[in-house]
């Protein structure tokens, strides 16, 4: 019973488990169901969803499901996110391409067709040149030439290369490779918080003491503890955006594991690499950029700095002025990390790329080197090595 | 299927979809566990659950500090260190020192109570973890005196956070969920109904239009909720306040009258000024 429901549920994405099944099931036994489907969806959502953030797409199953149109389902995963239709519009365009841009329209205009175009379109297409698909010459879609294309479903190679990586599945199963699961990032991360109470034991606690000597018939036992250092200070910056959309929930869940785990947290964002400003509101990226020699000046050297980011770019976006993908920077990206790393001693790079691939990307080649060889992957093991270079 | 349901008290309505989720977990004697925005009333559900299925309340605030054994039990070494010299008997029998946790005193309750744990999100990451079993199977072991503790009658629990740290899925799985929205002008209508009956209707209207106005105040550290509303309202009574003067700001250019109770934040109490006095020198009257 409801398991075609259940199993939706869990394509779509939610992290459901037989336990809640079940419950739903105890609970219609019992009656609470009542007669309506609005007593029922009540009952099921109070039941399936355990979070605020899986409410719209529990609502958005539930309708397609009850509605019988089971193959709506695609459906879910085809909102463009705002930011991309609005954003990088100048992204790695020559004169030249942006002028034929213009021809057709301007940027906003392409994104506008392609949207519409997603909701004309219904089956997978290749060749062609006005259906999104493969192989064809319609600025939508994957392996084509035309220069403002928006690449869809497009799976490795091809460098990334493209003004837009627009696939449709985002969310793949998360990689098997990343292991991290928030929690799992929290308990890393505790270690980071961990050393602010070692060192030598120098300092009576009063509670143990009394405590241990209470348990000890009244034999006193001293209890010693090393005095807390509460100062660990984080300043972590987060890769966002173009490569980085593979990763970015993995990101996300290390920025929601940090936020809480320490109190003297600051984070930014950056875009592929850090230059001349970084910024604190992604959908607010182009109009409050916090400037990077602000950062080196505000927050102390006794700040940690923790970059998170998958290194892999075009190694001009690091050596050279204007290598930027985003923007012209006056400077090259390296001389800006260097000057973090000037002022903070304790510095780590995190990649969720596989250690296995950083060998064949030029780029993480040379942040590796800038960092000097503190970079670290994204796992419990990596988390590990980095926190103990933080130390 | 049990005889008592709850549907809202005379001074707390509860929307369709909350009713289900408290019956929900009533019924299958499960946690429930309740987020939303502060004011919301969340931690006052278990009052009125309480009070509405005539049940008494175990009330468990959580603080940054609160070890889930804290909820079990106590063991008081001091005291029975102290009794050890001073030759008091009761030091031969560990159990005096057993100080009860909220925990054990809701299972220990001869009818089926209700036990809050307010704010779990407040306490340590690991906390949820700790009442695994516990809130699972509703029983617990003292070691102290070896003693197995059941609950007599399975409790019902009411759980609330804040959001400030996430919960485990474990803990997650073992509960119902219900996350109470903001409500909407005509819950919010019958919301102050029932805390000011006598209100007059063209007062409430405009004590609402004004208020959603400024909740729509984009930037606003803490955006005012239900609990200050009725504050607000209370205070317009107080103050008798006619209709009229709430209208005056339909020009969106006026500040509402004793607007201190809405907004709880100097920032915000700012902002909205200079807000206001900007849209005055751009819309001259």
């Amino acid at each position: 019973m409801l398991l075609p429901f259940f199993y939706m549920l869990r394509e779509g994405g939610m992290k459901t488990s037989i336990t809640e099944l079940l419950t739903l099931l105890e609970a219609m036994q019992k009656g609470l169901a009542g007669q309506s489907v609005d007593d029922f969806y009540f009952l099921a959502r109070t039941t399936l969803v355990k979070d605020e953030s899986e409410l719209d797409r529990f609502d958005r199953i539930f309708g397609a499901y009850f509605k019988g149109v089971e193959d709506s389902l695609a459906d879910l995963f085809q909102e463009i996110p705002e930011e991309w239709l609005r954003q990088q519009a100048e992204l790695n365009l020559t004169e030249e391409e942006r002028a034929q841009i213009e021809a057709m329209g301007g940027f906003e205009e392409l994104m506008r067709a392609l949207q519409e175009r997603l909701e004309e379109q219904e089956d997978r297409h290749e060749g062609g040149s006005k259906w999104i698909g493969t192989a064809g010459t319609s600025p939508f879609g994957a392996y084509g030439y035309n220069p403002e294309g928006v690449r869809i479903g497009q799976h490795g190679s091809r460098n990334r290369s493209a003004v837009k990586v627009w696939d449709k599945r985002e969310y793949r199963n998360l990689d098997d490779s990343l292991e991290l699961g928030t929690r799992n990032i929290k308990v890393a991360l505790r270690r980071l918080r961990k050393f602010a109470r070692e060192g030598a034991a120098d300092q009576l606690d009063l509670d143990d003491t009394i405590d241990k000597t209470a348990r000890n018939a009244g034999l006193l036992d001293i209890r010693m503890v090393p005095e807390r250092h509460n100062a660990i200070k984080v300043l972590l910056c987060l890769d966002i955006g173009g490569s980085m959309d593979d990763h970015v929930r993995v990101c996300e869940e290390m920025f929601s594991a940090a936020r809480s785990e320490f109190k003297h947290l600051e984070y930014f964002y950056f875009h592929n690499f850090i230059y001349e400003s970084l910024w604190k509101d992604n959908r607010r990226r182009h109009s409050e950029k916090t400037p990077t020699l602000d950062i080196a000046h505000k927050y102390g050297s006794d700040y940690k700095l923790i970059f998170v980011g998958d290194a892999t770019m075009s190694p001009y976006e690091i050596v050279y002025a204007g290598g930027s993908v985003e923007h012209w920077n006056e400077e090259p990206g390296a001389v800006w990390i260097k000057r973090l790393l000037n002022t903070y001693g304790k510095a780590v790079w995190l990649n969720p790329e596989p250690r296995e691939r950083w060998e064949y990307t030029p780029s993480t080649k040379l942040i590796r080197d800038l960092m000097g060889d503190r970079m670290y992957p994204l796992t419990i093991a990596g988390l590990d090595d980095a926190i103990r270079e933080l130390h | 299927m049990t005889d008592n349901k709850f549907t809202g008290t005379s001074s707390y309505i509860a929307t369709d979809d909350l009713t289900m989720a408290v019956n929900a977990a009533v019924t299958l004697e499960r946690p429930i566990l309740v987020k939303g925005e502060p004011g919301t009333g969340k931690t006052q559900l278990a009052i009125e659950v309480a009070a509405a299925l005539g049940k008494p309340l175990h009330e468990w605030h959580i603080k940054s500090t609160t070890k889930a054994q804290q909820g079990l039990y106590e063991y008081d070494a001091v005291a029975r260190l102290r009794d050890s010299q001073l030759g008091d008997d009761r030091v031969h029998d560990i159990a005096n020192y057993i100080v009860r946790g909220k925990i054990w005193e809701a299972f220990e309750s001869d009818e089926q109570p209700v036990l809050l744990i307010d704010e779990i999100d407040k306490a340590d990451i690991e906390f949820p973890n700790d009442l695994l079993r516990e809130l699972d199977r509703m029983e617990f072991y003292v070691y102290e005196t070896k003693k197995l503790i059941t609950a007599k009658h399975r409790p019902i629990i009411v759980i609330t956070s804040n959001n400030e740290k996430e919960l485990p899925d474990a803990f997650l799985r073992r509960c119902f969920f219900h996350y109470i929205k903001f409500p909407d002008k005509d819950t919010m209508t019958e919301i102050v109904d029932v805390h000011f009956p006598n209100l007059k209707k063209d007062l409430l209207a405009e004590a609402l239009n004004a208020f959603y106005k400024v909740r729509d105040v984009r930037g606003l550290k803490k955006k005012p909720s239900t609990s200050e509303l009725l504050d607000w309202i209370k205070l317009l009574l107080a103050e008798d306040i006619p209709p009229e003067a709430l209208r005056a700001e339909g020009s969106r250019s006026a500040i509402p009258p004793l607007y201190g109770a809405l907004l709880k934040n100097e920032q915000d109490v700012h902002l909205f000024e200079q807000l206001v006095f900007l849209d005055r020198r751009t819309n001259p009257q």
